[in-house]
């Protein structure tokens, strides 16, 4: 059970990876984010959690301006990662997301074959010098994403011929493979029967030793399971952020324990 | 009775079979629609149905046998004798209708009575004069046999229409009575009404086939036709083109080829580039503001008829062009009417078939494609060169290939930006033509039908089917081969 005394010890120790100032998002005029202030450690699994529509992908899209590519969505406040302003102008959203690396909600692995789906990165970002060192960066992400031994008989099939578990194991290999400092993941599971759901989490729990993950997540039983620490998404405000343990025995917040205990939602 | 008067009155008659047939379920329910197995309007539309379709089936059929039939009859009817030497069957029989149908004007206009026409004799009647009196000029004095024949062809269609009357009406009646006898509250009117739905669409779907299938067939008649009085070999390996209407035509259709390849290849190499690289700007670049103004403005360009743009060419395109690499400029081009003239003007007409297309199969490509390349840190471009046209590929070989058929079978720009003359040459500044301006030059003038020079053009055209037909062929492999690998 929940231990609070060595849990804080614990975070004491990590740094702090991504810290987020009043941060505001509007879609055209709706205000999407209100005023959201958070600070993310590395090392860690933090959660998003909250009901449909209540901000936590816009606020994840924002961490790795993903949200740049949509033309109408406005960004304000500070958000900065290792204490550098992403939103700053000298900030080239390209190498920000290659540090910050994202898995979706739907497994999409491009229609090339399962090598050249983990070497995307590498090569758009010129990592490897030679086609064996490619080769190896290639292998370390696979067997990082938990795939490998599934799939190295057939590195050249399509990636698209992998069932959906397998399909969404290799993007986390994708991702992994351009050696992001933080990965971002909207609802990865979602798509997913229970077995796989069971080996992406698996995968996740391991991946927190190299990485800071921040998972977007509709099942409580999922951000319960796998993070440490959760942050409530309310209409656009994040209502309570702190130890997953104690956000989901002792909520401070009224509205974090109606969520949880399944009163709205 | 003429066969308009035919039609509406089973027109009518299915209009009223709608409001009996509705009634009669109505009352068959007691009033109550809810007890009825289907709507009301379904019985109606039943016995309208039955009344309308069998009857206006049997019409349609009839009014194109009946004519085959009287005149086979009549021409197998003509002794040897009525055919003169110089003439044939066929052209005889052209003057028997031509009487026949002149009589039946000269009793219209009550310039002779029924049985007058009926028993004219060339023998006491100046018939060509009294014909003549009515508008209707013949070439040479009727004879005997011929005006005789043109009488038996009026009195066999006669009885032949009122046959058609009888019948036609006879099974709109029967069809009327037997979908009103069946007409009850278990009547099961919406299945059957959804059979006759089918039965439509069956037919509209057919119809295009059939004529698809008859337009090849006439090809494949005329040009077996073509190579009775032309070798096979001396036309698909000719290298000369040089049609003489007074015989001795060489009809190679290499020259030809070569003029419709070259010309398309230049199209292509304007058109592709530009189409697809504005179509990727369209859907990837463009703020949403932009690409709906310039969208539909590129697709003007496909509205522009293509005699538009062959005045372009000719006005336009060919002087620029003569002017830098005429004889005052580079000097290897005589004319302004050359290949080049002609491909970049046909290019600049694909384009917005390749973008408009490509533009489409670009969108349709899905956005999580974007989001997953995006996410590693990609850029546009390279997210367009390494994500999206690869898998919207087959797509975008589809809609190059459209472009390469219409290309193909252009005639207008060709005829007034390419020249005449068909030569097999490299320089694409000189005139060179294609396969589908040279039918156009076969068969417009006055021609014998019959001669090699004139049914050379269904060879053409069969060619030039083929040549198209199996690039499409091969661009629907190409899509099915890599179809949905993104699902």
């Amino acid at each position: 059970m929940y231990d609070a005394p060595s849990l804080e010890r614990n975070v004491d120790q990590k740094e702090i990876k991504f810290s987020a100032r009043n941060v505001q998002v509007y879609y055209g005029d709706t205000h999407a984010i209100k005023d959201v202030t958070v600070e993310i450690e590395d090392n860690t699994v933090t959660a998003f959690i909250g009901p449909s529509g209540c901000g936590k992908s816009t606020f994840l899209r924002c961490l790795n301006r993903m949200n740049d590519t949509i033309d109408v969505c406005r960004v304000e406040g500070d958000i900065r990662l290792d204490g550098e302003d992403i939103y700053d102008k000298r900030v080239d959203p390209v190498q920000l997301r290659a540090k910050v690396g994202m898995v979706f909600q739907k497994p999409n692995p491009f229609p090339k074959s399962i090598y050249d789906n983990v070497a995307y990165g590498p090569r758009i970002h010129g990592l490897a010098r030679s086609k064996a060192e490619l080769d190896e960066i290639v292998e370390t992400a696979l067997r990082r994403g938990a795939i490998w031994d599934e799939v190295k008989d057939r590195l050249d099939a399509p990636g698209t011929g992998l069932s959906g578990g397998q399909q969404q194991r290799l993007c986390i290999a994708r991702a992994v493979a351009t050696a992001p400092e933080v990965l971002l993941m909207d609802e990865p599971c979602s798509a997913l029967d229970p077995i796989a759901t069971a080996q992406v989490e698996e995968l996740i729990d391991e991946l927190r030793q190299s990485y800071s993950v921040i998972i977007v997540t509709h099942s409580m039983q999922q951000a319960a399971r796998v993070s440490q620490k959760t942050a409530f998404f309310h209409l656009g405000h994040l209502v309570e952020f702190g130890e997953t343990g104690q956000i989901f025995t002792n909520p401070v917040d009224e509205r974090t324990e109606s969520y949880i205990t399944g009163r709205i939602g | 009775m003429p066969a308009t008067w035919l039609v509406l009155i089973v027109l009518a008659l299915s209009a009223i079979g709608y409001v009996l047939g509705r009634q009669r379920a109505l009352q068959n329910a007691g009033g109550d629609s809810r007890a009825l197995h289907s709507l009301p309007s379904y019985y109606g539309w039943h016995v309208a149905l039955m009344a309308l379709v069998p009857a206006t089936g049997l019409l349609a059929v009839w009014l194109i046998a009946q004519p085959l039939l009287v005149e086979n009859t009549i021409a197998g009817q003509l002794p040897d004798s009525a055919i003169p030497e110089s003439s044939t069957r066929s052209l005889v029989m052209s003057d028997v209708r031509r009487v026949a149908d002149g009589l039946d004007l000269a009793v219209s206009q009550g310039a002779m009575t029924r049985d007058d026409a009926a028993t004219l004799r060339s023998e006491f009647t100046q018939v060509r004069e009294r014909l003549a009196e009515v508008g209707v000029a013949l070439g040479s004095d009727v004879n005997a046999a011929v005006l005789s024949a043109a009488q038996d062809y009026r009195s066999m269609s006669r009885v032949g229409n009122l046959m058609m009357t009888i019948a036609v009406l006879a099974i709109a009646a029967l069809g009327f009575v037997y979908a009103l006898s069946r007409t009850d509250r278990d009547f099961r009117a919406r299945n059957v009404v959804e059979q006759g739905i089918r039965a439509l669409l069956v037919a509209a779907a057919s119809v295009a086939v059939l004529t698809t299938l008859g337009i090849v067939l006439s090809l494949i008649f005329n040009t077996l036709e073509f190579f009775k009085l032309y070798s096979a070999w001396d036309f698909f390996f000719g290298t000369t083109w040089a049609p003489s209407f007074g015989g001795g035509s060489e009809l190679g259709v290499l020259p030809l080829l070569w003029g419709t390849f070259y010309i398309s290849l230049i199209a292509l190499l304007v058109a592709v580039p530009i189409g697809l690289f504005s179509a990727v700007y369209l859907s990837e670049y463009a703020p949403g503001k932009v690409r709906s103004v310039a969208k539909p403005l590129l697709e003007v360009l496909a509205g522009i008829p293509t005699i538009v743009y062959g005045l372009f060419a000719l006005l336009t395109v060919g002087p620029l062009l003569v002017q830098i690499f005429g004889d005052d400029g580079v000097g290897i081009m005589q004319a302004s009417t050359a290949v080049m003239t002609a491909g970049l003007v046909m290019g600049i007409m694909l384009i917005p078939f390749v973008s408009s297309l490509s533009d489409d199969i670009i969108n349709a490509v899905p956005q999580a494609m974007r989001d997953g390349s995006y996410g590693l840190g990609a850029t546009k471009s390279e997210t367009v060169r390494q994500v999206i046209l690869p898998a919207a590929l087959p797509g975008i070989v589809g809609a190059i290939l459209l472009a390469a058929s219409r290309a193909i079978g252009e005639t207008m720009i060709v005829v007034l930006g390419a020249g005449a003359a068909a030569r097999l040459s490299m320089n694409p500044f000189d005139a060179m033509t294609t396969v589908t301006a040279k039918i156009v030059s076969q068969l417009t003038g006055d021609a014998d039908f019959a001669s090699a020079e004139a049914l050379v053009a269904f060879a053409l055209g069969m060619t030039l089917f083929v040549l198209t037909l199996g690039l499409n062929v091969f661009a629907l492999f190409i899509v099915r081969k890599y179809r949905e690998q993104y699902e």
